[in-house]
């Protein structure tokens, strides 16, 4: 039997909302009763939470493994405190089968150090015309079902696509966008857009988007999580939703609780995302959300794109940016900020994605895996972006203050990273 | 003053408006003379990079650059690495290590001269990027302001029609709200920037109320290939709202003047009459008066230049 203990650590527990100093012991790869008689490491007085699940981070196989490899992300995951990576679908080509799922899978467990589930396409080729074959899928191991930002919008198709689901228990994610009114927008409307002239979107497409998924859900009682949520206008349909109780969750990206829409400054296309950076006013809405519990989960949604997607005038760059390594540093500022209790960070982090997903972990409890990480929020440092672990460097916290540090990071009781 | 590219008028003052203003004016007098060649950018190298289409203005840098004794090139962009896929950054790369002076870059995406500007040691002069800036424009119409005017300061200039796809209004906008005019943007709301009421404009959607007692009335061209959606139901509806000509020009000041950054379209956002008549327009005065801002412009940038490698060798 393999067993250690970490004693003398701040345990942060989401399920109970408390930070204690207390030991953790470890057996198995589980979670076990605390027994003082197997060897023991020193905590130090740092901080250990479950480790985080990240639900949408892309890994570019099959297709662009130039950009990131399973390989890669697993060991930029580690490096991040992630010990769960929950992948899109949108690679190329699409996984929106069976057989593609299974390549991406058996890649995943040859190369990645973290755990690694799958979403698979909600309609084949994510082009929104002909629903996956979401059974077969779901037995390959399909957690979640998205065409990511390709919109369905063709409605008729949505709706059968999400009955389907909806028979078989099956988790929807939506991406919140009114596919007319963003089209080729690079930027959120507004006197700095304008400024810089970079064609730009109200806010109020997300509010569309996610009016009508609403609907949707309503109308075929799927489960459904929006992916990323951006703006202040689109939280009274949400809060209405749930107060109906409709089975819907939402998710903010890291970058929107962050960033705002003037970090963009000079053109600086590593902070193109999409949506686009919003102003100040919906950060804040934001982060309000998140500590009301209106907002449920907080991703990555790691992006990596290459140098030759980047380097170019800002309209035409790609979107996305990579954010496995700078995601606990930058979810700290919130609680720097005294916005967000750390329970209340981990909660969104790794509890809330854990259950909505139906993956073991996210929990200090007995029995559960022993996906923890070990960390301290206060370490300052300054991010270089070439040394990331990610085959891509496209992240907008380049040259920037943060404070936290991984310190080491566990996944079913193994080491996969120690500072 | 130390200016090492004209990127936008963002980055200008009044003073360096001024001082470059002054120094085209003398140009501008002096290109009217036999003797109007000289030899400040003798040695230097003028690449001219246009992404985008253009030939009255790519013509004036040519011919501005050309009289300062500089040798010009013109890169033909279209048939360049950019269409086999090369990056923005690389072809500056490249182009870089050819040591020119000068780039003078026009490109069809905002931002993009900056991000060029980011990547090379030379001077760069922005000659339009996307719906951004259009420096060289806002510099040669105050210039043509100043010089019928007499002044270029609290005057109520009036521009009107595609504000929100034009590069030329957003320069214009800053320039003249730097020098201290009143500035009215006059046009149906759909072509209006977001954000617009916070510009420190006023803005008008009926022309004649707008150009009540203006000073300068400046058009602009309705940007027919920019607009990916319909702005305007018809060319008919908009000639008939927001096309200027006698009846709407009427509202005006008598002596007020008529500009338009070329090429027009006559019938569509200004009536021929008025285009052609040299009483009230202007037009042909501004494509002078661009040839002797940029003039200005490159002469400026170069002798920076020259001080700052005259410092790094000391």
């Amino acid at each position: 039997m393999k067993a250690f203990r970490i004693s003398n650590v701040h345990l942060i527990d989401p399920e109970n909302q408390t930070v204690n100093i207390g030991n953790i012991t470890v057996k198995d790869g589980l979670i076990a009763v605390d027994d003082a008689s197997v060897p023991t490491i020193d905590g130090k007085n740092k901080y250990l939470a479950p480790g985080i699940v990240d639900v949408g981070a892309k890994v570019c196989e099959p297709g662009e493994r130039h950009k990131e490899s399973f390989r890669s992300a697993g060991v930029a995951a580690a490096a991040g405190g992630v010990t769960t990576l929950v992948t899109r679908p949108d690679t190329q080509p699409a996984i929106d089968s069976p057989e593609t799922l299974e390549f991406a899978s058996r890649r995943a467990l040859a190369a990645c150090i973290v755990n690694t589930y799958q979403m698979a396409a909600l309609t084949k080729g994510r082009l929104g015309r002909e629903m996956t074959e979401i059974s077969f899928l779901q037995d390959a191991g399909a957690v979640a079902f998205t065409d990511c930002d390709a919109v369905v919008t063709d409605t008729k198709v949505l709706s059968r696509a999400l009955t389907y689901a909806s028979q078989l228990g099956a988790l929807v994610i939506g991406h919140p966008q009114d596919p007319g009114l963003s089209k080729g927008a690079a930027a959120t409307s507004g006197k700095f857009a304008s400024l810089r002239a970079i064609p730009a979107v109200s806010t109020m497409a997300e509010r569309l988007g996610i009016e009508r998924d609403l609907a949707m859900v309503e109308m075929t009682n799927v489960k459904y999580h929006a992916d990323q949520i951006s703006s202040e206008l689109s939280l009274p349909a949400l809060a209405q939703a749930k107060q109906k109780g409709l089975d819907v969750t939402a998710g903010v990206s890291i970058h929107h609780l962050t960033l705002n829409e003037f970090d963009v400054a000079d053109y600086r296309s590593f902070f193109k995302v999409k949506p686009p950076l919003r102003s100040e006013a919906d950060r804040q809405a934001m982060v309000a959300a998140l500590a009301s519990g209106l907002i449920d989960i907080i991703s990555s949604m790691h992006t990596p794109q290459d140098e030759e997607s980047k380097r170019l005038p800002y309209e035409q760059a790609a979107s996305g940016a990579v954010a496995l390594e700078t995601l606990l540093p930058a979810a700290l500022r919130l609680y720097h900020a005294e916005q967000l209790s750390l329970p209340q960070l981990f909660s969104a982090l790794s509890l809330n994605p854990a259950k909505r997903f139906g993956l073991p972990g996210g929990t200090l409890a007995e029995g559960a895996p022993a996906d923890l990480l070990l960390f301290d929020p206060d370490v300052p440092f300054v991010l270089d972006r070439f040394k990331l672990n990610s085959k891509s460097k496209n992240t907008p916290f380049d040259g920037q203050k943060m404070q936290g540090i991984v310190l080491a990071t566990f996944v079913a009781g193994q080491k996969v990273y120690e500072r | 003053m130390q200016l090492q590219h004209l990127l936008g008028i963002e980055f200008l003052n009044p003073q360096q408006i001024n001082e470059i203003l002054d120094l085209a004016d003398h140009y501008a007098n002096k290109n009217r003379t036999a003797s109007h060649n000289s030899n400040a950018l003798a040695g230097c190298t003028q690449v001219n990079m246009f992404f985008e289409n253009s030939t009255r203005t790519q013509a004036s840098f040519e011919i501005a650059g050309k009289r300062l004794g500089a040798s010009v090139m013109n890169m033909p962009m279209e048939a360049s690495s950019i269409k086999k896929g090369e990056t923005l950054v690389d072809t500056a790369l490249t182009l870089n290590a050819m040591h020119p002076d000068l780039l003078v870059v026009r490109h069809p995406h905002s931002g993009a001269v900056d991000l060029l500007a980011q990547k090379v040691n030379c001077a760069v002069v922005n000659a339009g990027d996307g719906r951004h800036e259009h420096p060289t424009q806002a510099l040669l119409d105050a210039l043509t302001i100043r010089r019928s005017k007499g002044r270029l300061h609290r005057l109520n200039i009036a521009i009107c029609g595609d504000i929100a796809h034009s590069r030329v209004a957003r320069s214009n906008i800053i320039l003249l709200g730097k020098m201290e005019n009143r500035i009215r943007l006059i046009g149906p709301v759909t072509l209006m920037p977001s954000g617009i009421s916070e510009f420190g404009a006023e803005v008008y959607h009926d022309m004649e109320e707008g150009l009540k007692d203006v000073d300068v009335v400046m058009m602009l061209r309705l940007q027919r290939e920019r607009m990916d959606g319909s702005f305007i139901p018809s060319e008919r509806e908009y000639y008939h709202r927001y096309g200027l000509d006698a009846g709407k020009l009427s509202y005006a000041k008598p002596d007020a003047i008529v500009m338009h950054p070329g090429p027009m379209n006559r019938g569509i956002e200004i009536d021929g009459d008025i285009a052609d008549d040299l009483s009230r327009s202007v037009i042909q005065e501004q494509v002078e008066m661009g040839v002797a801002v940029r003039m200005a412009i490159m002469d400026i940038l170069m002798r920076n230049r020259m001080q700052n490698n005259k410092a790094m060798n000391k």
